[in-house]
């Protein structure tokens, strides 16, 4: 691995750089066609709408790939993520407009680990809501 | 009816060999917004310490969700795949999927409890090379809601 973050220069409660990304539902067809997940929820609000949804959402997978995105810049290397994992908590509405909807991840350095790992701990909202739970990821730094 | 807890431990036959492309690795990228190089740029994975491109983290889902199908078709199941929801996704990686991988997967129910009226799967999907070589386990937990839940 060659992370550009090196083991010794992080400790507890180092911050990673946050970001804001976009979900606009022309992001959630490019996902069903790129992942397989073709589930009608996603790309169709009557049906979203007939089985007790506010709107389509997007795919849970999408989120969790967003959020993996602050994780990932941050290291340099993506392959350094070794073991991510989120509960979905609530689902992100993604309104037919040209905004969509925004899910703002943030993360910081929650336990440092043997070999060089570190656990980060994500926290992943969409209009001040949690979306992602107990998200973490462990990386292994160089 | 709930899902009989007696079809946990059940593994499936391993999928049909699946090659990883390099343009499926883009493909994905792009869908996921990230331009990353290294999903892209064989030069830039390779001064990473890859043989080729890598695949973005959360990729291996494409190979778990894929393998999953069978699950939900089982008919000793009898999953309505109308009242699935996705409740916890891990991945726990022995390396990055890379272009080039010839993947199988085999896919297993850990366990079936139920609870509130709903139903809940925990999956494992093992993702290794036709070569044995053990790549990713991608571990899902699927809600299905009861009739009571509405929808």
């Amino acid at each position: 691995m060659a992370t550009q973050i090196s083991y010794d220069d992080v400790e507890v409660g180092t911050e990673l750089p946050s970001q804001q990304l976009p979900v606009r539902r022309v992001d959630l067809v490019r996902y069903a066609g790129a992942s397989g997940d073709f589930n009608v929820i996603h790309w169709n609000a009557r049906v979203a709408r007939s089985v007790g949804l506010p709107d389509v959402i997007a795919h849970g997978m999408f989120t969790m790939a967003l959020a993996a995105r602050v994780v990932t810049d941050w290291a340099g290397d993506p392959g350094a993520v070794v073991d991510y994992g989120v509960r979905f908590t609530r689902p992100v509405p993604v309104p037919d407009d040209d905004e969509g909807a925004t899910v703002e991840v943030a993360a910081v350095v929650a336990v440092l680990l043997e070999d060089r790992r570190v656990r980060v701990d994500l926290t992943v909202t969409s209009a001040g809501q949690t979306v992602l739970g107990r998200a973490r990821a462990v990386v292994q730094l160089s | 009816m709930p899902i009989d807890a007696a079809h946990a431990g059940r593994t499936y036959p391993p999928t049909a060999p699946y090659l990883v492309g390099v343009e499926k690795i883009r493909e994905f990228a792009t869908a996921i917004g990230d331009p990353n190089p290294a999903y892209r740029d064989a030069g830039v994975a390779r001064a990473l310490g890859h043989p080729d491109v890598i695949a973005p983290p959360t990729f291996p889902f494409v190979l778990s969700f894929a393998a999953s199908r069978q699950i939900v078709a089982d008919p000793e199941l009898g999953i309505d795949y109308g009242r699935v929801v996705h409740g916890e996704q891990r991945f726990v990686a022995s390396r990055p999927v890379r272009a080039g991988d010839l993947l199988t997967t085999t896919v297993s129910i850990d366990s079936i409890r139920s609870a509130g009226g709903h139903d809940m799967l925990t999956t494992r999907s093992e993702v290794a090379t036709t070569e044995g070589e053990h790549v990713v386990t991608a571990f899902s937990t699927l809600v299905v809601r009861g009739p009571e839940s509405g929808a």
